[in-house]
């Protein structure tokens, strides 16, 4: 599947932008039992920015984004290879708490997945766990303020002892937001969040994602190439387990200095 | 080409109507027998649920006797010597006192001691009447026999219309049959003792098969690794849950009894025999529900920080909780209604009285519906029917805290 001339125009994941560089992947490469799904990615990821992973389906950009947070150590027959670091920190270390890791590193999925508990409980849930918050009050706060950031609260207010699964599609999706910044992770993943949502509700949920990137770092996996240049300040492209070209947002939609990438963003096949 | 068409939708139509109308006819069926065993067992259990007895006149207030030293029997013998039998002979005594239950004495027995006051008075107390006259008054007697062939003879069918005549006849429901254990005399046989035998040999297997069956289906979903030992024990698990029952019951006597030296009879073994039987049910089931789990409630939780063991109890088990109450409660209620593993390891003994412990020796429900049906007595006809309905009852209830449970239970996804 790999040939030559692909590796030998393999971006460099040092990107040099103005931002600090937070995530930094060397030479990964996954397998899922024989068959690889990466090869060989090597992509750096900066602090405060919003990251959008891009590329046709089974392109692999959604393993690498679990790469990132080891949900990918859930699946069996999964091995990686290479090197994942997060502020200088090797992840794939066997020292490191992938518990204590997967609080840092917030994630968000394709389908909403609220917890069926309360609303108040589902945004709680992660809180508790770590047992950072043992008072009552503090804990409503934070629901609250959780809440608030993911542009729900005004809505739900009065709704807090209701199940999370009644809440509508994009509610529930904001909610798993909330409930992923009440931990006060460094970075968010977000794996297609939009994609089973209306146009209004995934606006809603970009607008959301230009607003978090103050304060968080942000990896957004994506089939909408127009959401990818709306919410991303830097776009990578996958296609068949290779990290094909990443760059600045504009120069990828622009001007792509790959013929896949130009192919791919042009939308003539993919 | 639109012919076609046509014929193919009306081939689809008539195909859906006649599957349809199978799985009408079928429930039909299905309803009708049930409909016909419920009310079959009902109509032969009616005569088991009335006694005939008579009230007869105590006299105590001549003699001047403390409580203690009350002879019962003799009482109860020479108080119905006092009803007008025209016997001058021992024989002719005998046969009249034998028309009466040989429980009387201990019921007398329980009036007195239950109102030490009635000493020194006289009063009527009802005592039942001995299967075959009980028997009699019910359904009558085939007179075309000749009088060797029939239960009662020709003198003591004579005294029983006598006291018909006389009016001292009554038909009282017996509540014997749901307050006392196991008796030779079907007219004081009642099912207590095999109810609360069978309620405390679940009990055993409750304790014994749930958290085990529990945790071992969640170790084997959630943390086991995928290896060749796995592999054998998951295979081995679904076949023992297609052994038959009295090959546990074996294993059971081999086990617990003799290599144990567990008490014989006892509801303790009897929920240990019927935990092995349950087990896999179990296992199999709360597997099945932990699967039915969506994984993204697993990923959910995993993403947020939650530990392998977090994700199992605080998000996987009560999501699957409906289910595995289900399977549960569906293993028990089969176990419950269990009677060969039983017999093999002694709860098929004939016990009156009513089990207090667990090591007690007591019989369980099924196994007494055998018993019974198997007595040479005519009077337990009935009374194994009724025993089956009461079976049948405590099933039902079982069933309906199943649905009840799992309603409750139920998470709104």
């Amino acid at each position: 599947m790999v040939d030559g001339t692909e590796n030998d125009i393999k971006p460099n994941g040092n990107y040099s932008s103005d931002n600090n560089l937070l995530i930094d992947c060397k030479n990964v490469d996954v397998f899922y039992g024989d068959k690889q799904a990466l090869y060989n990615v090597s992509l750096g990821i900066n602090e405060k920015e919003v990251t959008s992973l891009i590329g046709p389906s089974g392109c692999g950009k959604s393993t690498f984004l679990r790469c990132l947070n080891r949900m990918n150590d859930v699946i069996d027959s999964c091995s990686i290879s290479g090197n994942i670091t997060i502020n200088g920190e090797d992840i794939y270390n066997p020292n490191i708490d992938v518990v204590e890791l997967r609080s840092r590193i917030g994630m968000v999925f394709q389908k909403p997945n609220p917890f069926p508990k309360s609303v108040f409980d589902n945004v709680a849930y992660g809180p508790r766990l770590h047992g950072k918050i043992a008072d009552k009050d503090e804990m409503s706060h934070k629901v609250e303020a959780s809440l608030v950031r993911a542009g729900l609260w005004d809505e739900i207010k009065d709704r807090l002892n209701e199940p999370g699964t009644s809440l509508s599609g994009g509610q529930q999706q904001r909610l798993c937001i909330a409930r992923a910044i009440a931990v006060d992770p460094e970075i968010i993943l977000m794996d297609e969040p939009c994609s089973a949502l209306d146009p209004i509700a995934t606006a809603k949920i970009e607008e959301l994602i230009d607003e978090l990137k103050t304060n968080y770092t942000i990896v957004i996996v994506t089939h909408s190439m127009q959401q990818a240049a709306r919410v991303s300040q830097r776009t990578a492209f996958f296609h068949l387990g290779n990290l094909i070209e990443v760059g600045d947002t504009e120069n990828i939609f622009r001007s792509p200095e790959n013929e896949q990438t130009e192919a791919y963003v042009t939308g003539r096949y993919g | 080409m639109s012919k076609n068409i046509n014929s193919m939708m009306l081939k689809r139509q008539s195909a859906e109507k006649r599957f349809r109308f199978y799985g009408q006819a079928s429930l039909a069926i299905a309803l009708i027998m049930l409909v016909v065993i419920i009310s079959s067992m009902t109509y032969r259990s009616i005569p088991a649920f009335t006694n005939y007895g008579l009230n007869l006149s105590i006299n105590l207030s001549k003699e001047n006797i403390a409580q203690d030293n009350i002879n019962y029997r003799r009482l109860i013998r020479d108080n119905i010597s006092l009803l007008d039998s025209g016997c001058d002979d021992r024989k002719c005594r005998k046969e009249f006192l034998r028309l009466f239950s040989s429980g009387a004495a201990y019921e007398l027995r329980d009036t007195i001691e239950n109102d030490p006051s009635l000493i020194g008075k006289d009063f009527s107390k009802f005592i039942l009447f001995s299967d075959d006259a009980d028997l009699f008054y019910k359904f009558g007697i085939d007179n075309s026999l000749p009088e060797s062939e029939r239960r009662l003879n020709d003198r003591e069918i004579t005294w029983l219309n006598g006291f018909k005549e006389l009016g001292l006849v009554e038909k009282r429901f017996s509540t014997n049959l749901f307050t006392n254990g196991d008796s030779r005399e079907p007219e004081i046989a009642g099912v207590l003792g095999a109810v609360i035998g069978s309620l405390l040999t679940i009990l055993i297997t409750l304790i014994i098969s749930f958290p085990i069956g529990v945790l071992s289906a969640i170790y084997l979903e959630s943390f086991a690794p995928k290896n060749k030992l796995t592999d054998f024990t998951e295979v081995n698990i679904n076949n023992l849950a297609a052994v038959p029952s009295i090959v546990f019951g074996l294993l059971g006597l081999a086990l617990f009894i003799n290599f144990f030296g567990m008490p014989r009879s006892a509801p303790l073994v009897g929920g240990c025999v019927l935990s092995l039987m349950t087990l896999p049910v179990i296992i199999i089931a709360t597997r099945a529900s932990l699967q039915s789990v969506p994984p993204s409630i697993r990923e959910a939780a995993l993403a947020v920080g939650a530990s392998e063991m977090q994700v199992v109890f605080q998000h996987l088990l009560p999501a699957a909780l409906p289910g595995i109450l289900t399977g549960t409660i569906i293993g028990l209620a089969r176990a419950f209604g269990e009677s060969a593993p039983l017999l093999l390891i002694g709860m098929v003994a004939f016990v009156v009285d009513i089990p207090g412990s667990f090591t007690d020796p007591a019989t369980a429900l099924p196994v007494q519906v055998y018993l019974w049906a198997d007595s040479p007595e005519r009077a337990f006809v009935a009374k194994t029917s009724a025993a089956t309905l009461v079976l049948i009852f405590l099933l039902i209830i079982i069933n309906l805290a199943a649905v009840i449970l799992r309603k409750k239970y139920q998470l709104k996804w």
